[in-house]
């Protein structure tokens, strides 16, 4: 775990973002245009909700029989003539891969957008080692050449405008004239395409992700918009492909059921432009492809999850929609979760793979309104397991004083009831009373935290109870 | 302890089983083998309206869909596209028997090379395996005569797919794929294209061409 953890100071990572007027720029592309695109080809096809229902069927089948479904998948792969090799940890995997880049006396690697990749900080051990990792994704370079994280797991560079692109264009090619024109975002996308296509071809190893491991035929998929991933992985000597184990999926049958839900979550297009489908390395006469293949299978604490209250956060095929849906990660962007994964999946996953002592804020940011559950193409119920990481907060002893005992002191009134209505009437009463000419409080007692941003408003009237009661007896 | 040991214990563990549970094993093995097809989306199951979802879906992702009647025209195909977008007549193409048995000499100004390519070409025209209906997906196997470079780095791709292998659904054409390699088997690489190439991380703006082609041309052949 070396990609550098910022989730303990979440609170003061979201004030910065908040108060960024480029990322709050950036950010309100995000809220308008990948939910209308979801909603619109959903609508598109009648069979998308029983669809979720068979992915997340899917997958759960393959979590319960996990073990199974890794030792055929080797043995496939084998049979095609790649190799696998596990990973328990982060600095296995990394070991792993250094080892094959200096096997094959690479010198330059090429990579496809690896969220796993980030997970492990491959790049800056790669580096470490003099290894050059060059990333192929738009958005990935962008971020790559800035030496920030994603801040989005499909759209890494989303936090960024065109205006910063420029200034780093121009900051890191400078072997091009600098009096050239970049205002549009078609001319930068080409001046990217130049400089990576002759990378691709100097390239001595190809690294990519993988979005399934197909057991039936031991086969890595990956799909993408670019081709850079293929460009990647059909250019050099060696491919390597960089998979966690819950990636596994029992046969293309079943992939065929996850990818009809997949582009269609995370874009909103009916099917990513390309969906490859990589078995072993170059066969016999063919003309182009590389002559070694591994896969590198890592677990990272996955394992640990399964049959446990985080199970259901395996079946994640990393759409994005939660995110795309949230509206923290809308007011707040993906950096400030601190770690590779943010919004509303991230909050789950994130305190499974580096502790809740250390991410316990980001299941607490969540206005708890459901959406990501709503839009997410394999059920995964993320505002249930955000309440088990606070309930494992509190019972660790790691959420803050003031809030245990503002608990302590409510939970006291919760467990009687008569009190409670007394108190809170009593409340009601007096701050309504007390807020009667201007209807709301700038200031109050014990509750600076709320009044610092926003003004408190005063009760208008008696308790919901009171009214309740009152309603049931006039309806008599 | 191997890696690969520690992990599959720890697997078991979590989940309460040995591996050796003769269910569990059962229920893995006959998924594997009769690989059951889950739902299907009826959009493409109608026989007489697939061609025309073909092509719509084909456009929807920014292609583009001209029908040929006979296997003969398809060179003067290519090379009236190339001369409606100002491209010089010179494409590359695999020995797919497919493409080889094409009468490309009928045009003379069209000059077709074989192979993989290193970079430098401007057109490649590949014959798909087939193709599904119900996004608009082409379907390109590798091997011997199919070089996967031909996919991705021209700037122009075009595909000729036969009318008769344009399925519904992708389900129908993993079962040509069996039938074609062997249960199990599948070649190096299968690219399933949908469109041209794109990229959006720029601030959203939809762009074609990022690292693969910008435009995708399929030449569907009839008979």
């Amino acid at each position: 775990m070396t990609a550098h953890v910022t989730s303990p100071r979440f609170k003061r990572n979201a004030a910065e973002a908040l108060a960024d007027a480029q990322l709050q720029q950036a950010l309100k592309f995000v809220e308008v245009n990948f939910a209308a695109r979801r909603r619109e080809v959903a609508e598109r096809l009648p069979e998308f909700d029983a669809l979720r229902d068979s992915a997340r069927d899917i997958k759960d089948h393959t979590l319960r029989h996990l073990d199974l479904y890794l030792d055929a998948f080797q043995q496939r792969v084998e049979a095609a003539g790649g190799h696998v090799h596990f990973a328990v940890t982060a600095e296995d995997a990394r070991r792993i891969v250094l080892d094959i880049c200096r096997a094959a006396g690479a010198r330059t690697v090429t990579k496809g957008k690896s969220m796993v990749s980030e997970e492990i900080g491959l790049n800056d051990f790669l580096a470490a080692n003099g290894i050059n990792p060059v990333e192929t994704d738009l958005g990935e370079y962008l971020i790559q050449i800035r030496g920030e994280m994603p801040s989005h797991i499909i759209a890494p560079a989303v936090h960024l405008t065109k205006e910063q692109v420029e200034a780093d264009f121009r900051r890191v090619h400078t072997h091009l004239p600098a009096d050239r024109s970049l205002v549009e975002p078609s001319t930068m996308l080409a001046e990217a395409r130049g400089i990576l296509r002759e990378r691709f071809l100097a390239a001595d190893v190809g690294i990519t992700g993988a979005n399934f491991l197909v057991a039936e035929t031991g086969t890595s998929i990956i799909v993408t918009n670019e081709g850079n991933g293929d460009l990647t992985q059909t250019l050099p000597k060696v491919h390597v492909v960089l998979a966690t184990i819950e990636k596994l999926i029992p046969t293309l049958e079943d992939v065929a059921q996850i990818l009809r839900v997949l582009a269609r979550s995370a874009t909103g297009q009916e099917l990513s432009v390309y969906t490859t489908f990589s078995t072993g390395p170059r066969r016999a006469g063919d003309p182009d492809g590389p002559e070694a293949y591994h896969v590198v299978i890592l677990d990272n604490g996955r394992s640990a999850m399964l049959g446990g209250a985080f199970q259901d956060m395996l079946r994640c095929i990393r759409c994005g929609a939660c995110m795309n849906h949230c509206p923290v990660y809308h007011a707040v962007g993906g950096h400030a979760y601190g770690w590779v994964y943010p919004g509303p999946m991230g909050a789950v996953l994130t305190p499974s793979l580096v502790g809740v002592d250390r991410a316990g804020h980001l299941p607490n940011a969540s206005t708890f309104c459901g959406r990501c559950e709503e839009v997410c193409p394999v059920r995964i119920p993320l505002p249930r397991m955000m309440r088990a990481w606070r309930e494992r907060e509190f019972e660790r002893h790691l959420s803050p004083a003031t809030v245990r005992s503002g608990l302590a002191v409510w939970a006291f009134f919760a467990k009687r009831p008569r009190l409670y209505g007394l108190a809170t009437a009593i409340a009601a009463f007096v701050l309504g009373w007390a807020g009667r000419r201007r209807g709301r409080f700038a200031w109050l007692p014990l509750a600076r935290g709320w009044t610092r941003d926003r003004d408190f408003p005063a009760p208008a009237g008696s308790t919901f109870q009171a009214q309740w009661r009152r309603a049931r007896r006039d309806h008599r | 302890m191997s890696a690969r040991d520690t992990i599959l214990a720890s697997i078991r563990r979590s989940l309460g089983v040995s591996g050796q549970e003769a269910p569990r094993r059962a229920a893995v093995a006959s998924r594997l083998a009769l690989h059951p097809v889950g739902l299907v989306p009826a959009r493409g199951q109608r026989e007489s309206e697939r061609r025309a979802l073909f092509r719509a879906m084909v456009e929807l992702a920014s292609g583009t869909v001209e029908e040929v009647a006979r296997p003969e025209d398809v060179p003067g195909a290519v090379a009236s596209f190339l001369r409606a977008h100002n491209l010089p007549l010179s494409v590359r193409r695999g020995s797919d028997p497919r493409l080889e048995a094409l009468p490309w000499e009928r045009e003379r100004t069209l000059a077709v090379a074989t192979g993989a390519s290193d970079g430098s070409d401007l057109v490649a025209v590949s014959h798909a395996f087939g193709a599904a209906a119900e996004t608009g997906t082409l379907m390109l196997t590798s091997g011997p005569d199919n070089p996967t470079t031909l996919n991705f780095l021209p700037d122009t791709h075009i595909v000729v797919v036969r009318a008769d292998e344009i399925a519904g659904d992708y389900e129908t054409l993993w079962q040509r794929l069996r039938a074609k390699y062997g249960a199990g088997r599948m070649p190096r690489t299968v690219n399933w294209i949908t469109g041209p190439s794109r990229s959006a991380d720029i601030e959203q703006t939809l762009i074609l061409g990022a690292h693969g082609p910008r435009r995708l041309h399929v030449i569907v052949l009839d008979g």
